[in-house]
């Protein structure tokens, strides 16, 4: 069968045998983490948390997202109801199932339409969580699973997320470590690093913002009062 | 471009064609512009880039090393995750296979994110043939699929379309939806698309993408796009079909990562392509979304058989498009003249491996040797030096024409003969003197017309090198 063919073709083309224990342990070392002269950029190393905040808020602004900054999650849904009033955008989101934001004062925003689930093709935009916001390049990072479901990254025009201070990290290595620290079964089905709003250069290398994804990305980091969130 | 044909035995004359199309020389010159001036940007803004290079092509070869281990790893990791693998030797036992698994779930339309591989296997047109439509949803491939044509660029399939004619082509596709305005605006072409496949996304049957990298840790597949239009592919549809081939194998998630920081940089000059997605198996028991099957399937097409050769270095390729980018003759001819799915330096060395020296001896000639591609590839790929085998090749293989063949014969067996050599150089300045004679001569006779005509042969000013250093030497003329 074909499984075969391209592996014996490939070990003849290495000329090595199957079974050969010191390629399995080379693989097995470095499935275990042993590389050489592993470089992670100097821009992402050995910062201060506010640093790296900062950093994170320079980059992820250069990438045509939006940032602003709140004193603690009970103000994101003020934040949020203003972002959607001053861009003239419908007063409807729909909320990742995440517990903590749905515990959020949304109350307080009467005429503000509220739901929460999966996206739907005509939801015009989403509040999610994000498991981490990368530094090095101003990346957030998304994983999906009953609190946050992947479609909200992607369905919406507008795509809103609440970064918690915690959250930041400095290089993507950084946060593999957190990602790895899930558990055994720590891949979910997708990971979402997102920089920036979608964009097209396809017609006459012009850029459009908004051509399948999101037109506009928010990012709302939280600086602190956020021990609900970490419950 | 009009074209009698589009394979690599047109070359020349497609070369010639494009380089009198009026839309290729108003499209062609900036590109390459934009594209090297923000790569060179972003490079600046990044002092780890060379070294990390070097740790990319240490990635790339330890993995080609063992890739039968790395494969063996990643198919367990992703049978763990509840997909499924599918190892395909061709092109044509791919197509089978994707058209298997689109009739398992009674598939009619397809949406499909932009893959090389899928051009490679030629997938579009067999869905086809089978009755099962692809919608090509990334706005390039789109375009283009309206316009019946194959990419012309591996990262901007269609940047040889201008507004009007994507405006032409939208108008032509969407009348049927009640679109009867032709467009003005790019804004409103993009927002036009957006709208016409939001409804495709929706009812597609499958979900098909490429793969940037597999990650044999995860048993995950990586995407990178700056749509999302991969992401909605491969979210929205019940099933999700990704294709690959072997070598865009990784070990673990850090090296995706360092090859990663290599890839837009190099590409567009983003720090990051917008969007870069792991998937990894099906939609979980509590996911709210995602696609209830995962399939990989695994092309190697030959390549396996590159293994241990001189050419092996060309798998590590991470298809970015610098070299491209970066090519006088890429430059001047575009994307469609080499007739073949990869385009460029990049594409003169992997045709003719894919589709046999003789159908494409013409490709690995179409270079300066200004050694750009190289310079800038981002996994120090010698392409210049493996276009030189392939013509070694093209020689031993009786691949070139008689008239070249004899003439670089008859220059061997002088450069070997000093003394014969110097001979008809002495006899060859004065005769070359009469510039316009020479010109005349070059361009008369078979033998060096097809070199002559592009070139102007500039007479020799004061006769042959050996002579001018006797001289020299006998006036105590020092060389300076």
């Amino acid at each position: 069968m074909s499984r075969n063919t391209i592996l014996n073709g490939l070990r003849a083309a290495l000329r090595v045998r199957p079974g050969d224990a010191g390629r399995e342990a080379a693989v097995d070392d470095r499935l275990r983490g042993a590389r050489p002269g592993h470089i992670v950029p100097a821009r992402a190393r050995g910062r201060s948390a506010a640093e790296r905040v900062a950093a994170f808020v320079e980059l992820a602004d250069a990438s045509g997202a939006t940032v602003e900054r709140v004193p603690g999650t009970d103000a994101v849904p003020g934040a949020v109801a203003d972002y959607l009033t001053h861009n003239n955008l419908p007063a409807r989101v729909r909320l990742a199932p995440a517990p903590w934001l749905n515990d959020l004062p949304w109350a307080e925003h009467p005429l503000l339409d509220v739901s929460t689930g999966a996206a739907r093709a005509d939801d015009p935009a989403s509040v999610t969580p994000c498991f981490a916001a990368i530094a090095e390049t101003g990346t957030l990072m998304l994983l999906s699973g009953p609190d946050s479901p992947t479609t909200l990254n992607f369905l919406p025009e507008t795509h809103i997320v609440v970064v918690r201070a915690s959250e930041v990290v400095g290089p993507f290595e950084e946060a593999i470590i957190r990602l790895r620290g899930r558990g055994a079964d720590y891949m979910p089905r997708a990971v979402n690093f997102i920089t920036g709003p979608s964009r097209t250069a396809d017609i006459e290398q012009t850029m459009y913002m908004g051509a399948h994804g999101p037109k506009r990305l928010h990012i709302v980091i939280v600086d602190e009062g956020d021990d609900r969130a970490r419950a | 471009m009009t074209q009698a044909e589009r394979t690599p035995r047109a070359f020349r004359d497609n070369a010639r064609a494009a380089m009198a199309d009026p839309i290729l020389r108003r499209v062609l010159p900036s590109l390459g512009v934009r594209f090297s001036s923000h790569r060179r940007a972003a490079i600046d803004r990044l002092p780890e880039f060379d070294a990390l290079r070097d740790e990319a092509v240490e990635i790339k070869n330890h993995t080609l090393q063992h890739l039968d281990l790395y494969l063996e790893r990643f198919e367990q990791a992703v049978t763990a995750q509840g997909g499924v693998v599918h190892w395909c030797v061709n092109a044509e036992e791919a197509r089978r296979t994707v058209l298997k698994l689109c009739r398992s779930v009674g598939a009619r339309t397809v949406t499909k994110g932009k893959s090389m591989i899928a051009e490679e296997i030629g997938l579009n047109p067999f869905l086809e043939a089978n009755g099962i439509v692809p919608v090509e949803t990334d706005l390039g491939e789109y375009i283009i699929q309206l316009a019946h044509e194959p990419p012309s660029h591996i990262i901007g399939p269609a940047i040889h379309k201008t507004k009007e004619q994507v405006a032409d082509l939208f108008l032509d596709a969407h009348r049927a939806q009640g679109k009867t305005r032709r467009l003005e605006q790019g804004e409103e072409m993009v927002a036009e698309a957006r709208e016409i496949l939001r409804d495709k996304y929706l009812a597609a049957d499958a979900g098909i993408t490429g793969a940037n990298f597999l990650i044999a840790e995860t048993g995950s597949i990586v995407l990178v796009t700056n749509e999302g239009n991969g992401d909605l592919t491969q979210s929205l549809p019940p099933m999700h079909i990704a294709i690959a081939s072997i070598e865009k194998l990784v070990p673990t998630l850090e090296d995706a990562m360092t090859l990663i920081r290599l890839l837009a940089r190099s590409a567009t000059g983003q720090e990051m392509s917008v969007y870069t997605t792991m998937a990894t198996g099906p939609r979980r028991a509590d996911d709210p979304d995602g696609p209830a099957q995962f399939h990989v399937v695994l092309l190697d097409n030959g390549r396996s058989r590159l293994i241990g050769t001189e050419f092996q270095d060309v798998l590590r390729c991470i298809r970015c498009g610098a070299c491209m980018n970066h090519c006088p003759i890429y430059a001047a001819v575009g994307g469609h003249a080499y007739g073949a799915v990869y385009m460029g330096p990049i594409g003169a060395v992997l045709s003719p491996h894919l589709l046999g020296i003789a159908e494409a001896k013409d490709l690995p000639n179409a270079s300066t040797f200004c050694g750009r591609c190289e310079e800038v590839c981002p996994v120090r790929i010698p392409l210049p030096m493996l276009m030189r085998h392939w013509r070694e090749e093209a020689f031993t293989q009786d691949a070139s024409p008689a008239a070249e063949r004899w003439a670089i014969a008859a220059w061997a067996w002088l450069a070997k003969r000093p003394q014969y050599y110097r001979l008809a150089t002495r006899v060859a300045v004065p005769v070359l003197r009469l510039s316009a004679l020479a010109q005349h001569y070059l361009r008369a006779h078979d033998l060096t017309r097809g070199w002559a005509k592009a070139r102007a042969m500039p007479p020799p000013q004061h006769g042959t090198f050996m002579d001018q250093w006797r001289a020299r030497q006998s006036t105590g003329h020092s060389a300076r």
